[in-house]
């Protein structure tokens, strides 16, 4: 381990061990304590909104889950805490299981609106329930003990608190480092792409919803053991807009810029509870007005939040090593050249009354590059959904091997060894190059959530990444592989995505317009590139407008136009058709 | 549950469901044309019932100086986008609309305010002091973010709900206001008691869909807002200029918002955070009708009311719950049919 | 003063990083018809996007022998107006509202003279003013789009594709109606895949190739130009 790169955060943990030693007003540490429940919420809130894309309001309510749970049964039924920590996290998980299916499947903007309305619903259920001692709560929670000492002043829970907060933070940071993780990133973008290479996207999502209601949980048992009572308040729907905020101010993709934002925001009310009211003159709580103010002009002047800010002023930390490895990643044994690997047959699909794709049919050979090309509008984009699972046919069916497609998701496609680019490129520009093309791996490992956690599944990780590495090599980006990947030109990018395919280990790569933007000589590599794969017995099938490009290229050509097949065979052929000379240039008026 | 309470019930649930219709209305109509889901739709209706409440008492409302407030500040922000010259015309307009306009109705205000006003001339002047609020606040908040996703505009709408709500703190206290209803007038009808607010509740209701039909169909401008919710990029290429359709917007949601105020103000007592979760029930029909359907809205709303009427009577103390809880398959139904619109 | 309409000088337009347009040069003359022609993703449509200022740009634009105002809503007061590759009609409004908002920045009186020739010159709307726009067929959609541009009285007008997705027949009428509008005054700056059809109506040709202009000339001289079917179909393998 690189000692430069642990230096910020072990400087950060020895900070904190001290201050409570050190003179300090008490007050300090209460707001400390305050810090680190919110925290442990907002990282939660960081990995959903922030890294995921679903924005929740209703966090608050997964504290209530963990908070109740715990206050019910050391009150009532005298049940040691730490036997309700691990209840009272099961609780927000299994709550937040069928709540987060509902949600995770509404689209947009509806799914905010679907977590402020059962944010609030929730808010009032806590304060009906008789058994939750309605809007009074329940008083008298027992302390955490632990051999015998009891966790009762605020800096006795203190480190108890922060404890929990390091490690989540620390479990968060691994997970997103994972492959797991870069599924989750993924979901960003829109997740078309990740689907591309077999990430299953409802569970990605699932998987952020739940890890972030079960630290919800884990900060309300907390905070029910450090105030020993509850009542529904703190569970509404404006302490989870609170939530969103310190995820707004500390930058919503960070895992540190949780903890910084809420402790931005809780020592900024702590302020105006002090202070606003000798200024205003009144006793009542205004901080509502400046967290409201905060909200609208972070997100108009900083929409990424205050710590990238931060990052600047920090040292630079130097680049992690890309990991080698000396296990190989198993590769699929390719089928002989000349062999048909994908068969179309009588393809149609039609978006209403427009036909886009008209029963067509052709054949990707292995070992073969095959040009599908036509005018604008032509059906080249549809076909390519058609094969790769994202459109479903109308009528017709696509064959892998003899084994029907259609009807399959992408994810499902991808496994067959399927790769492709797309059209408007999809990678994720603030991940780094080589994490874009190990996103494209994700097949080829199997670690899950625990372990990616628990930072224990190095070694697969190193082997995806060691791959990752070497297609990058391959397609000659590799001293790009440490910076983001929205740094790179168009052409690129491009090149990218060709890259990530490959690190699925494909039997068919199907390339859409892989040539734009790329300067010539660059598009002579890629020839190159796409013929060597062509011996290596991958099969290509290729969209693409240059045709000085493509002419030079392809065993074979199928022209599209309207929808409809009207030429296909050899390039030299194909260009002197007269169908195809009038699609491209129009017919003699 | 005899006859009687029932009818009762849904005198009830309409009378609240024609004010939700309403605020339903705004809602759908600023999201469609702005993409901006507004959440501080209910904070104008908590203003307009609270100004009328204080204009009913003789005292000069603390909206005015808010009013003032705001349109200082949207003058600043035009100063600052003015900073890199300007024609003088772009400038007299920014100090009319900004500050004289404010102005003038804070003069007007404190000159009517402590006069004996017959009550619809007070409902008018709480319905001006309001309407121009919306205009500053898309000014002040959303017009500096017309660029940006659903989703930031949604959050955004949150910050300006939190900051509207805490200056109603700021202005009107904790203590919670009625106002006179417009006429104490009683009607009855069969064996039921109509009081005359609810006919007005009812009129209004019907008169601004009437008005708001005629506008979208009839006027250029209407049909201009309609074609930016269609086609924002066609609506530009036309001349129709994004700020014009998002100002218009705002505007009318706020006055629609006060008129909901000064009608539900009368029927029961206003605090300075009530008018959220009015709005929000509002919110749960609009979204029944997708954010784009104006009359799914408004039956929607009447079903709201009625939902709320019978769920009060039934199991009152999940009122709340029940309405709230309604959005969640509603949601789902429509994500389903939205499957294909993930990417905004 | 040159005494042209538009002029453009060393155009660059950048997505992002990318670059997609490398410093066109362009001029047109009042009331000629200008086609600007070559393979998909040359970028034509950045160009007339860019003349429109929905994509911001680098370089010089002079219409009229002065700086294009800044806003698109400016330029189309100006006498600039685009019909998009997509046409980006309002669908779910009739054709009647679509060309009365093609006037929105025009006086009433000006709207109901123009409103007049509209429909005298394109008699199938006239006869479908009620139907909503997204009900129409592909080639009434593109006279909608053309009319609805007229409405707004232009000088200048940028056609983007009007030819694409149309039956070859369709297409025929539509470059038919193109050319009869120069007779009004209307300059037409026109964008085209199908460039034997387009060369065929327009004075002055410019064929774009990855972002550069490859050859211009005069329209009869560049339809023979074996550069051009090269530009298409790609060099001998």
């Amino acid at each position: 381990m690189n000692i430069q790169r642990l230096l910020p955060g072990l400087t950060g943990i020895a900070f904190l061990v001290v201050i409570p030693v050190l003179p300090v007003p008490p007050f300090w540490i209460t707001v400390l304590n305050n810090i680190g429940l919110a925290s442990l919420v907002t990282i939660g809130l960081v990995l959903l909104t922030g890294v995921g894309g679903l924005t929740s309001f209703g966090q608050a309510a997964f504290c209530g889950f963990g908070a109740y749970t715990t206050a019910v049964l050391a009150t009532n039924y005298g049940i040691s805490p730490w036997l309700t920590l691990p209840l009272s996290v099961i609780v927000g998980g299994v709550v937040a299981m069928p709540l987060g299916l509902i949600t995770v499947r509404l689209s947009g903007h509806f799914l905010p609106l679907g977590t402020i309305a059962w944010g609030l619903s929730l808010y009032y259920l806590f304060g009906k329930i008789d058994m939750l001692g309605r809007y009074d709560g329940i008083t008298g929670i027992p302390p955490i003990e632990l051999a015998g000492y009891r966790f009762l002043s605020d800096g006795a829970i203190y480190y108890l608190i922060w404890f929990f907060v390091i490690a989540v933070a620390i479990g968060a940071r691994n997970l997103l480092d994972s492959r797991t993780g870069r599924g989750i990133r993924a979901l960003r973008g829109g997740g078309q792409a990740a689907e591309a290479f077999g990430v299953n996207i409802v569970r990605a999502k699932l998987i952020v919803f739940v890890f972030a209601a079960v630290v919800a949980a884990l900060s309300g048992w907390l905070y029910a053991h450090m105030q020993r009572n509850v009542n529904p308040t703190p569970f509404g729907l404006s302490m989870g807009i609170e939530y969103l905020l310190m995820a707004v101010v500390g930058g919503s993709g960070h895992v540190w810029g949780a903890i910084f934002g809420s402790g931005l925001v809780i020592i900024l009310k702590e302020l105006l509870q002090r202070f606003l009211p000798s200024l205003i003159g009144t006793t009542t709580n205004f901080e509502m007005i400046v967290f409201g103010i905060l909200l609208v002009v972070i997100l108009q002047l900083a929409r990424d939040g205050l710590w990238p800010f931060i990052l600047k002023i920090l040292p630079k930390r130097p680049p992690k090593p890309i990991p080698t490895s000396n296990q190989k990643l198993p590769k699929r044994t390719l089928a002989l050249a000349g062999s048909p690997l994908i068969k179309v047959e009588k393809a149609r699909k039609a978006f209403g009354g427009l036909v886009a794709v008209n029963d067509v049919s052709f054949e990707v050979p292995a070992g073969r590059i095959v040009g599908l090309i036509g005018p604008n509008g032509a059906g080249k984009s549809t076909t390519f959904n058609l094969i790769t699972g994202i459109a479903s046919l109308t009528s017709g069916s696509v064959f892998y091997q003899g084994q029907r497609l259609s009807g399959d998701s992408p994810r499902h496609i991808a496994r067959h060894g399927i790769a492709r680019t797309f059209q408007h490129a999809k990678i994720l520009p603030d991940m780094s190059v080589l994490e874009n093309v190990a996103l494209g791996a994700h097949l080829r490992g199997s670690a899950g959530v625990f372990k990616s956690f628990l930072h224990v599944e190095r070694d697969e990780e190193a082997t995806l990444l060691a791959e990752a590495a070497h297609q990058l090599e391959r397609v000659g980006l590799g001293e790009y592989a440490n910076r983001p990947a929205g740094d790179l030109a168009l052409g690129q990018i491009r090149i990218l995505e060709i890259a990530r395919a490959l690190a699925a280990d494909p039997t068919v790569l199907l390339l859409d317009e892989p040539a734009a933007g790329l300067r010539h000589g660059e598009k002579q590599e890629l020839a190159n590139l796409l013929k060597k794969l062509r011996e290596e017995g991958v099969a290509v099938l290729l969209v693409e407008h240059d045709m000085g490009f493509v002419m030079g290229l392809v065993d074979h050509l199928v022209v599209l136009d309207f929808g409809t097949l009207i030429a296909e065979g050899k390039p030299a052929e194909v260009r002197k058709h007269p169908a195809v000379i009038a699609a491209y240039l129009g017919g003699a008026a | 549950m005899d006859a009687m309470i029932a009818t009762f019930l849904i005198q009830d649930g309409v009378t609240s469901g024609a004010i939700y219709a309403l605020l339903g209305l705004a809602l759908v109509l600023v999201f469609s044309v702005t993409r901006v889901i507004f959440i501080p739709q209910g904070e104008f209706v908590a203003y307009g019932a609270l100004t009328l409440a204080l204009l009913d008492s003789a005292k000069v409302p603390a909206t005015i100086s808010l009013l003032v407030f705001f349109g200082a500040i949207a003058f600043v922000l035009d100063l600052w986008s003015m900073r890199r010259g300007t024609d003088g015309r772009t400038f007299l307009r920014s100090v009319g609309l900004n500050l004289v306009l404010p102005g003038a109705i804070y003069g007007l205000t404190t000159v009517l305010a402590p006069l004996d006003l017959p009550s619809f001339v007070k409902a008018l002047l709480t319905i001006m002091i309001i309407a121009p609020m919306g205009l500053y606040i898309y000014r002040i908040a959303y017009r500096p973010l017309a660029d940006a996703s659903v989703l930031v505009l949604l959050i955004c709408s949150v910050g300006v709900h939190l900051a509207m709500m805490g200056l109603g703190l700021v202005f009107f206290g904790a203590e919670g206001l009625r106002a006179q209803p417009l006429s104490n007038a009683n009607y009855t009808m069969g064996m039921l008691m109509v009081p005359a607010q609810s006919l007005w509740i009812y009129g209004a209701t019907i008169g601004i869909m009437i008005a708001l039909y005629v506008f979208f169909e009839r006027t250029l401008l209407g049909k201009a807002l309609r074609a930016t919710a269609v086609n924002r990029l066609g609506a530009r290429l036309v001349g129709v200029r994004t700020q014009l359709t998002g100002v218009t917007a705002f505007m009318l949601a706020a006055t629609i918002g006060a008129v909901s105020g000064v009608l539900i103000g009368p029927i029961t007592t206003i605090y300075y955070d009530t008018g959220f979760l009015i709005g929000l029930k509002g919110f749960v029909a609009a979204i029944i009708g997708g954010l784009a359907s104006f009359p799914i809205t408004a039956i929607a709303a009447i079903a709201v009311g009625l939902i709320e009427a019978f769920a009060s009577f039934f199991a009152s103390s999940y009122k709340e719950v029940i309405v709230f809880g309604l959005i969640i398959p509603v949601l789902v139904w429509l994500s389903l049919n939205n499957a294909f619109h993930e990417e905004e | 003063m040159t005494g042209n309409l538009l002029e453009l000088s060393d155009l660059h337009v950048s997505y992002g990083r990318a670059e997609v347009l490398h410093g066109i040069s362009l001029s047109m003359k009042p009331g000629s018809i200008v086609t600007v022609i070559g393979a998909n993703g040359a970028g034509k449509s950045t160009l007339l996007n860019s003349i429109m200022g929905i994509v911001p740009s680098k370089g010089t634009i002079l219409y009229n022998g002065a700086s294009v105002p800044r806003s698109v809503e400016e330029r189309v007061a100006s006498g600039l107006c685009l019909v998009p590759e997509k046409r980006e009609l309002f669908a779910t409004m009739s054709v009647e509202d679509n060309i009365e908002l093609g006037g929105f920045l025009r006086s009433t009186s000006e709207r109901a003279e123009t409103r007049e020739d509209v429909y005298t010159r394109f008699p199938r709307l006239a006869e479908r003013r009620k139907q909503l726009a997204g009900t129409l067929s592909g080639g009434e959609r593109q006279m909608l789009a053309l009319a609805r541009a007229l409405m707004s009285r232009p000088r200048l007008l940028l056609l983007d594709e009007p030819s694409l997705g149309l039956a070859p027949k369709i297409v025929i009428d539509i470059l038919n109606i193109v050319s009869e509008l120069r007779k009004t005054g209307v300059s037409i700056l026109l964008v085209e895949q199908n460039a034997r059809a387009a060369l065929e109506i327009a004075d002055e040709g410019y064929l774009v190739e990855l972002g550069e202009v490859k050859l211009s000339g005069p329209a009869s001289e560049l339809a023979t130009n074996p550069a051009l079917m090269e530009s298409y179909l790609g060099t001998h393998a």
